[in-house]
């Protein structure tokens, strides 16, 4: 009864939140309704028990993209309110793709089954699942899901890994700029330099200026 | 009432609807266009971790890590993208970023 009335709780803010995501005028309110979105679906992965992904929910998107995000919009001078042109003319199609494709969606779940042999599978786990299940020390969340990423699925982990050091790597490259006046120590030019370069000898007559 | 697993599928289904539709609403503003990327990718999200867990496989929450790094990998070099084009430029309207075609 509390997780069904949590569920509906979570559902409505994260749709409504969406809702304004979309159609907000200033991009500042959009990230902050963004945030919004991601913790309600951090409450909905809660509601079904992946804990772990709830906590990298909140970590991953509020903490860093979303901070991104409001980085970005905060830092460019851009002209919002020219960019929300047009935006009244596209309400139909927008509407009528997404009331389409919702509808759909909706129909193949509300005639969704599972194969029988997967009802079964679930109606009757094997005893060792059973046993894992019912044991209260048994493995948590956190330790299933790093009980198969560490060995199963360890190509997949490493992948991800070098996924995320290439984005940081493009990222560094695509705003990295050479600015024009600023004065750096060349260490190079430095060591390079001679002493002919350097140290001129003048003879001056006596009597006579430079 | 049981929630099951067409609820959360019903859920998933209209964000990816609302950011879809965020597509073509906000078409000149790129900012916009990512935070509906990131909405649909968060649907794709709890879809996974429906399945995973009506299923009682844990594999779809590996694929969800995988959906999670892959985003925000994606978000970080979209946003450095905008930040190159925005200083080439002086603004980031969709409209005018057609320099290829000429």
């Amino acid at each position: 009864m509390i997780s069904a009335v949590a569920f509906y709780i979570f559902a409505s803010i994260a749709i409504i939140a969406a809702l304004m995501v979309i159609s907000s005028k200033n991009p500042v309110h959009s990230v902050l309704f963004l945030i919004i979105t991601f913790i309600s679906a951090a409450g909905l992965f809660v509601l079904m028990g992946a804990e772990y992904l709830a906590m990298l929910l909140v970590v991953v998107y509020v903490g860093a993209v979303a901070v991104l995000f409001l980085f970005v919009v905060m830092m460019l001078d851009v002209d919002f309110v020219e960019l929300k042109q047009g935006f009244l003319r596209y309400v139909p199609i927008a509407g009528t793709l997404a009331a389409i494709v919702v509808g759909e969606l909706i129909m193949v779940v509300s005639v969704w089954v599972f194969p029988s042999d997967a009802e079964l599978a679930r109606a009757h786990p094997s005893p060792k699942a059973m046993e894992i299940v019912s044991d209260p020390s048994g493995p948590n969340n956190i330790e299933q899901l790093g009980l198969i990423l560490y060995t199963d699925y360890i190509h997949y982990f490493q992948i991800a890994g070098v996924v995320l050091l290439i984005a940081m790597i493009g990222a560094i490259v695509l705003t990295f700029r050479t600015r024009k006046g600023v004065k750096k120590q060349d260490a190079v030019k430095q060591i390079g330099r001679k002493r002919s370069e350097g140290v001129e000898v003048v003879k001056v007559k006596t009597g006579q200026g430079l | 009432m049981e929630i099951g697993l067409g609820h959360y599928l019903t859920i998933a289904a209209i964000l990816f609807s609302i950011g879809m539709a965020g597509i073509f609403l906000n078409r000149k503003n790129v900012i916009v266009i990512l935070m509906s990327i990131e909405l649909m990718l968060l649907s794709v999200n709890i879809n996974l971790v429906a399945f995973s867990q009506f299923l009682g496989d844990m594999t779809g929450q590996v694929f969800a890590f995988m959906v999670l790094t892959v985003a925000a990998a994606e978000s970080a070099v979209g946003l450095a993208i905008l930040v190159a084009y925005f200083r080439n430029r002086g603004d980031i309207s969709v409209d005018d970023a057609n320099l290829m075609k000429h």
